[in-house]
């Protein structure tokens, strides 16, 4: 019987080991976690914080779950691994020998070496952890004062949940950004815009193209204000690093494994050492796919590459094979999804068409090929779309004609909302010089009936 | 520690962002018009005509008032920060105060009206009864009951807070005409119309008149008296004889065959629309434990099987003209206890006394044998789901924590299943709060409803087997 020991309960680690058990009724599976005992759903930290949910509400299962499956939970922190040796080295002098291994260590947020990142009341997102750090840095005179002003470091998602978590208990935030667009990477400039409007309906003081230069203490190495590389002064009280994660190896470092950035992985999420894999936001492949990143830091990623590298576990190798990519997130009250590619700029080849609400808070990009019309990908803002729909329609390469013509199957707001597929196809006949006849709503292609 | 130790007992928001002020307003005006009825209660004399509609316009617009200024101030979204962390809310002083009186206060309805000023033997109204006695003689021309009393302040509590749920959910259509729909119902079909016919039919013995609180919800319908009188008051009372048959036997079914059992219980039941208006600020307190949900299938259907026996008893004897079955007294075996043990305590003291505790939903979940009926329908012979979108789930857990059915919603979600169970009221909070998008209410064809091999999209190489 093989012992499968799993670093890391996140969606990636605890999604290998429930599908494994699926596969494989007699494999000894044990998982190990340094941040909590029982897996909890990383993307809903901000609710408990913001008081919608307590912790416990983030966990998918209960306690007996893991009991009935015969999945081993064990607390503790690996320092060190010995591949040849096939053991595990714990914080504590335990120790733990393994027939197969799986990483899946997750990630840490970045510090680019400021000045004063370490100091107290400085702080990044991402773990069980980092959220009882920031419920102390919330008060940290004492429950009657909360601090006076918080500064965000980094426009990214991680960087406005911050904003929303920290403004939901009334204090004031400013969010510095060093390009010129909020989440410009990935965001095209209308969909950016946008959020950057509702931010500000939100009384968040956005700063564009600001640099933090230096993060200043106060006499008990607590921060007291931050300067811009504008030198701009702004006094605070509690600093959030939010300038992205990355893979959270440090300590594999100087051992045997291959690594790069993260740990270096084939198409089955095999690493250099035997018998050794990796996944999730930890792993990174060695050749990527497609357009996507080698690195891919996903809630949805995590999941696949678990549901993927189970089945090699349990002796049918299976190659990691995402379908069309697609995320989604959430802005304070604007819901973000996106389905194929849309990227920032356009790309050789491809052109966008935008269409945008009058009131400004729903938008809709289309990315398709400018020879063939056909569809590469779609970011929508404030309207739901339905998956499966999407799915399809990318898998049979249909044109944005198609598309446009059949928008009202895709549609997945709920019940009475008011639609505006009308206005979307009327902006793509003035954008395309086309008269597109829109397809009334039907069940039978939308259930594929 | 991340979520407040001292939350459960503290008696404020332990982070208070301080009410503005149409809040203050609006919670002073809901103190001044409960407290009226709590000095009339006390007995103090009070001038009933001038009080009473004091009491009602204050409690009315206090909820507006409070509403409109909680929710407009900030943008159209989702307003549930604060809610684990407030003393109502989270089982704390104030949610356990309004729990311990709302609880006696339907001990003193069902068992003791006398306390409440029901005048007995012929003597008039005093206390809270007396209060409301100007309001009955406009509308239906006698004095009041403590029945009168509960359905005019079910009914303002279900406009009031119903404004208040429209403020907070007004980005969100589908809640603002569910919404719209509970409370015209409840005002007219519940309240306004069955009292100004009784008034009219003086003469007539009564029977129910509220066309929607349909049999076995209301178990009393089969009862001798009801049905005689309802027999003995002509065209009139035979109409809504064959109305409530026609309702639950044929009506209900195919309704539920479409839309699921939503059109009911969240769209028009009484006491759904408490639980949607007054008691939305309790929905997260339902157990979504999988013991909680043995319990409710046990539960709701052991009410099903006695309610169909204590009806069966009660037609027999009305049919053979007898008042014992087996030698047992049809009364005291059948229909004392059904009334006492179900119809009192669980769907009224606990129902609603235990909102704070409990949730808002306990007897809907737990107890009624209409919903149950309902649910049947819906789980085994119905067009209503809950789309799961493909693979859009992230596991957050706001979709179960807000189920006020205690239904483990991110079960089927994370998995990619639709959600076919025989208790979602189809509310459609879950699909409110999903910051994902994940969740749609819909109605569509049979095939594919029940999705037993859940695919969830995006993962090419690997086609996922149900197990665990």
């Amino acid at each position: 019987m093989s012992h499968f020991v799993i670093i890391g309960n996140g969606i990636s680690g605890i999604t290998t080991a429930r599908h494994l058990r699926k596969l494989d009724s007699e494999a000894k599976i044990t998982v190990i976690s340094a941040e909590t005992d029982y897996f909890f759903s990383r993307t809903a930290l901000m609710y408990i914080y913001m008081g919608h949910m307590r912790f416990e509400d983030t966990q998918p299962y209960e306690s007996w779950f893991w009991k009935k499956n015969r999945i081993g939970l064990q607390r503790g922190y690996v320092e060190h691994v010995d591949f040849d040796s096939k053991s595990l080295k714990f914080s504590d002098g335990r120790s733990l020998l393994y027939d197969n291994l799986v990483l899946a260590t997750g990630s840490k947020s970045n510090k680019f070496g400021w000045k004063g990142q370490d100091l107290d009341g400085v702080q990044g997102l991402y773990s069980y952890q980092d959220l009882e750090l920031l419920e102390k840095n919330t008060n940290p005179y004492g429950q009657e004062q909360k601090v006076r002003r918080a500064v965000i470091v980094g426009g990214g998602l991680i960087g406005i949940e911050l904003a929303e978590m920290l403004m939901s208990r009334g204090i004031p935030v400013t969010f510095l950004v060093r390009e010129s667009l909020f989440w410009g990477n990935v965001l095209p400039e209308g969909e950016s815009k946008l959020i950057m409007r509702h931010m500000a309906e939100h009384h968040v003081d956005l700063r564009l193209e600001s640099e933090l230069d230096e993060i200043i203490s106060d006499a008990h190495g607590r921060v007291k204000e931050v300067r811009t590389k504008s030198g701009e002064i702004i006094p605070c009280e509690l600093v959030g690093l939010t300038a992205g994660v990355s893979p959270n190896i440090d300590f594999l470092k100087g051992s045997a494994l291959g690594l790069d950035r993260g740990i270096l992985v084939d198409a089955y999420m095999k690493t250099d050492q035997e018998d050794v894999y990796a996944l999730g936001d930890c792993a990174q492949f060695k050749e990527s796919i497609g357009d996507r990143r080698p690195i891919e830091q996903i809630w949805y990623t995590g999941r696949m590459m678990g549901e993927t590298l189970a089945m090699t576990l349990a002796g049918k190798p299976t190659k990691y094979q995402p379908g069309h990519w697609f995320n989604s997130a959430k802005f304070f009250d604007i819901e973000y999804q996106t389905y194929g590619w849309v990227f920032p700029e356009v790309r050789e080849g491809e052109k966008h068409f935008y269409w945008e609400h009058t009131k400004g808070k729903m938008c809709m990009r289309f990315n398709y090929l400018k020879e063939s019309g056909k569809l590469i990908g779609i970011n929508s803002f404030g309207i739901r779309l339905r998956h499966e729909v999407i799915d399809k329609w990318l898998s049979a390469e249909r044109d944005l004609d198609y598309v446009i013509a059949h928008l009202r199957d895709v549609n997945f707001d709920p019940e009475f909302y008011k639609t505006y597929e009308t206005d979307i196809c009327q902006g793509y006949e003035a954008h395309s010089g086309k008269k597109i006849s829109l397809q009334k709503r039907s069940l039978q292609r939308i259930f594929g009936l | 520690m991340i979520t407040d130790k001292d939350a459960s007992l503290s008696i404020a928001n332990p982070h208070p962002e301080g009410l503005n002020g149409g809040q203050k307003l609006g919670l002073t005006l809901g103190i001044v018009g409960v407290g009226i009825l709590f000095l009339a209660f006390f007995g103090v004399n009070l001038n009933a005509l001038l009080f009473l509609w004091i009491s009602l316009i204050s409690m009315l617009s206090g909820g507006i008032i409070y509403g409109v200024a909680a929710y407009s101030s900030t943008p159209e979204g989702i307003k549930n920060t604060g809610i684990w962390f407030d003393g109502l809310s989270a089982r704390g002083v104030i949610g356990w105060s309004i729990g311990i009186i709302l609880t006696g206060f339907y001990v003193l309805l069902y068992w003791f009206p006398g306390m409440l000023g029901l005048g007995v033997e012929g003597a008039a109204n005093t206390g809270l009864v007396a209060l409301f006695d100007p309001l009955s003689k406009m509308i239906k021309g006698s004095v009041a009951s403590q029945w009168f009393v509960y359905g005019t302040l079910y009914t303002v509590a279900i406009l009031s807070l119903g404004v208040k749920f429209l403020w907070k959910y007004r980005h969100n259509r589908y809640q603002m005409i569910r919404t719209v729909v509970v409370m015209i119902s409840q005002f007219f079909l519940a309240y306004f119309i069955p009292e100004i016919l009784e008034g009219m039919n003086s003469s007539v013995a009564y029977f129910d008149k509220d066309i929607k609180n349909m049999w076995p919800l209301n178990y009393d319908f089969f009862d001798s008296w009801h049905l005689d009188n309802m027999t003995s008051s002509g065209n009139y009372g035979m109409f809504f004889l064959v109305l409530g048959i026609f309702m639950f036997l044929v009506f209900t079914p195919i309704i539920t065959y479409f839309v699921g059992k939503r059109w009911y219980c969240s769209w028009i039941c009484g006491c759904g629309g408490l639980a949607e208006t007054a008691g939305d600020n309790f929905r997260h307190l339902s157990s979504k434990k999988l013991s909680a949900w043995k319990l409710e299938r046990w539960l709701i259907h052991s009410v099903m099987i006695l309610v169909f026996v204590m009806t069966a008893a009660t037609l027999y004897g009305y049919f053979a003209g007898t008042d014992s079955i087996f030698g047992l007294s049809i009364y005291e075996y059948f229909k004392k206890p059904y009334g006492f043990l179900i119809g009192a305590m669980f769907s009224g003291v606990i129902g609603v006394g235990f909102y704070p505790l409990l949730g808002n939903r306990v007897w809907c979940r737990f107890g009624c044998p209409l919903a149950g009926y309902m649910g049947i329908i819906q789980r085994f012979k119905s067009r209503f789901r809950i789309t799961t979108n493909g693979g859009q789930c992230i596991s957050c857990g706001n979709c179960s924590t807000y189920c006020e059915q205690g239904i483990d919603v991110r079960a089927y979600a994370q998995k990619g299943q639709n959600i076919v169970r025989a208790s979602c009221v189809g509310c459609g909070i879950c699909s409110a709060v999903c910051p994902r998008g994940v969740l749609k209410l819909e109605n569509g064809p049979e095939k594919g409803r029940i999705s037993d091999d859940p695919i969830l999209i995006g993962n090419d190489g690997v086609r996922l087997r149900e197990g665990i």
